[in-house]
């Protein structure tokens, strides 16, 4: 492998781990915290892809305004079915979560049909971000990717600090360990509930507004992303935040190179990759331990 | 089982078997697709209903027993059926056994991702690969038969036989799996499901035990996927979807797990329900959302459960027990 490829696959593996750990950070602390398996989680993904190409190709909003907007508009729906469907799923078992939640995929997924239609809808990228840049003399590579996994990291360590420097953090750190200890304790954990789910789609959202020019809009793009995020979740342990930063580097390295080693196997190799993790250690990289 | 339980579905089976009788060949082809999804359902609530297995991967061993007959009979011309059915059944449970001792170090959630990693994994490995037909699957032009020699038993090219068939097929595995949680051993699946902890302090294997559990389910999922196959002409990817493992973890919850009967009924139920709604708008997913979100949040312990707090409320507890 040449120097130069090997490059432009490590800032793809970088982009794409980035943007897998958007959603996946969602998916971890609310499982982390409010013991909810959420497969509709990749559903703010989708949605926020919606929106942002609704505000931004349709109603000619100002590009901030848009991504804004898109985000706002999707914590609000997260709130509301966190409220209505997912609260009284906290103290069911996992069986229950995993079905409602399939249930809820299947009516987000019918609603975006009904909204955008079937078809693929072609999101451009940003007029001010399009063109590329030399990194050498050899390498050339997207702004607009660059600008991706920039935005990836900076948001992972801004939850970093949240989680490991903060009041709230400290909370949730102690919920993913033990729940009922944490509620015995006096705190009342259904705002911290909702504000960590807010923050959840949020983050689910912003990846999908991101994600909408370089991936393509459709009905069924939140199915196939969720799956991933739940590869880098179990990889990295599940309510773990620094696994599922780990956990989206290494689906990331893996999916690039794997590309471009193995174009055969490519898609079976993330999988491959967990199945190997939990027969190592079957809590996840970062898990508790039993 | 009570003689009420056996009259009750030896009506049923009676029933259904007057159906190719209508000589509709919509209607027996129909009822053919149902009765494999029992089976399917069924073979899940062993694991799901009996030992707590919350699997989302049990489409694999579909999948697995499908490919297996297809590729048999599209790379070696195997039409027969009394080869073709025992081959992908094995197939099916040696996929099951290396899956299951992989995938059974983990518990709880990490055990649903990692039976629909191992899924996902043969979904690719199909997609993937020319060998399996890819995106398109395996499109089988030749029917299938039960031949001994050169005499042909029964032809299931003919919709009446297929039907009788799988009916016979999808009893066999009802009353089999009844008496498997019936034995000594479903005792044990039952106590492993309710608290662990005790059956192992105990003295049980009780990894051993999950991992047979495992085996007899996919297994019995790929008779299913097997006879899938022979009513179809078609292995695709599809069947390997993580959605398809849901959809039949649908049907058992549905019905009601842990009962059999309630699994079968809700492969009925699900398969009308997805069947009707489509018939009415194009838009189906919308209401088979919403009933599953209803179901799940409102009838717990499903449609069998919701029949048996109906009829503690009428007829007082005693008639519950």
């Amino acid at each position: 492998m040449q120097l130069s490829t090997f490059l432009i696959q490590l800032l793809n593996s970088l982009q794409y781990g980035m943007l897998l750990f958007l959603i996946a950070s969602g998916l971890t602390l609310t499982f982390g915290v409010m013991g909810i398996i959420n497969l509709a989680h990749g559903a703010f993904f989708m949605i926020g892809a919606y929106l942002a190409f609704q505000f931004t190709r349709f109603w000619g909003w100002p590009l901030p305004a848009a991504y804004a907007g898109a985000v706002l508009a999707v914590v609000v729906l997260g709130a509301c079915v966190e409220r209505t469907v997912l609260a009284p799923l906290a103290n069911r078992d996992h069986l229950d979560q995993v079905l409602v939640t399939y249930g809820l995929i299947l009516i987000f997924d019918e609603l975006a049909v009904i909204g955008w239609g079937k078809d693929v809808q072609p999101a451009e990228i940003p007029a001010l971000l399009r063109g590329s840049i030399h990194l050498t003399d050899m390498v050339v590579y997207p702004v607009y990717r660059l600008v991706l996994a920039g935005v990836g990291l900076l948001c992972a360590v801004g939850l970093y600090l949240v989680v490991a420097k903060t009041r709230l953090g400290m909370i949730v750190r102690a919920g993913s360990f033990d729940r009922s200890m944490v509620r015995a304790l006096g705190i009342d954990v259904a705002p911290i509930f909702s504000l960590v789910f807010g923050l959840g789609a949020a983050l689910a959202a912003l990846a999908g507004v991101l994600a909408a020019p370089i991936l393509s809009v459709s009905p069924g793009m939140g199915d196939k992303i969720i799956i991933i995020a739940f590869v880098v979740v179990v990889i990295g342990g599940i309510g773990s935040i620094k696994g599922a930063f780990v956990g989206a580097l290494l689906v990331g390295l893996f999916d690039s190179f794997g590309k471009i080693l193995f174009p055969t196997v490519s898609s079976l190799i993330i999988y491959a990759l967990m199945a190997a993790v939990l027969v190592w250690r079957p809590r996840g990289l970062f898990g508790k331990t039993a | 089982m009570r003689s009420v339980t056996v009259v009750a579905a030896a009506a049923i089976v009676a029933m259904l078997a007057a159906i190719p009788l209508f000589d509709s060949p919509y209607l027996t082809t129909h009822f053919t697709r149902i009765l494999i999804y029992m089976i399917f359902a069924m073979s899940l609530d062993l694991l799901v209903g009996y030992c707590g297995l919350v699997s989302l991967g049990h489409a694999a061993f579909f999948g697995i027993a499908a490919y297996t007959t297809a590729v048999l009979s599209a790379k070696a011309g195997m039409a027969n059926i009394l080869i073709g059915l025992p081959l992908s059944m094995l197939a099916a449970a040696i996929g099951a056994l290396i899956i299951g001792l992989l995938t059974l170090r983990t518990a709880g959630i990490y055990f649903i991702m990692a039976t629909l990693a191992f899924a996902q994994m043969l979904h690719f490995l199909v997609n993937d690969s020319d060998f399996f037909g890819g995106s398109d699957g395996i499109l089988l032009l030749t029917g299938f038969r039960a031949t001994i020699g050169n005499i042909v038993l029964l032809d299931l090219g003919n919709a009446a036989t297929r039907f009788y068939i799988v009916l016979v097929a999808t009893v066999a595995t009802f009353v089999g799996l009844a008496l498997v949680a019936r034995s000594p051993f479903g005792r044990i699946l039952q106590g492993i499901k309710s608290n662990e902890q005790r059956m192992r302090a105990l003295g049980y294997p009780v990894a051993r035990y999950k991992l047979a559990c495992f085996v007899i389910g996919g297994t019995l999922a790929g008779l299913a996927g097997h006879l899938y196959v022979t009513l179809t002409s078609l292995a695709d990817p599809s069947i390997l979807d993580w959605l398809h493992s849901a959809q039949v973890l649908m049907m058992v919850i549905i019905g009601g797990l842990g009962t059999l009967i309630g699994p079968a009924v809700g492969a009925f139920l699900l398969i009308e329900l997805i069947d009707q709604s489509a018939e009415l708008t194009e838009h189906w997913k919308l209401i088979v959302g919403v009933v599953v979100i209803s179901v799940t949040l409102f009838a717990r312990g499903g449609l069998v459960g919701l029949a048996l707090a109906l009829r503690t409320r009428m007829f007082g507890l005693r008639a519950s027990a």
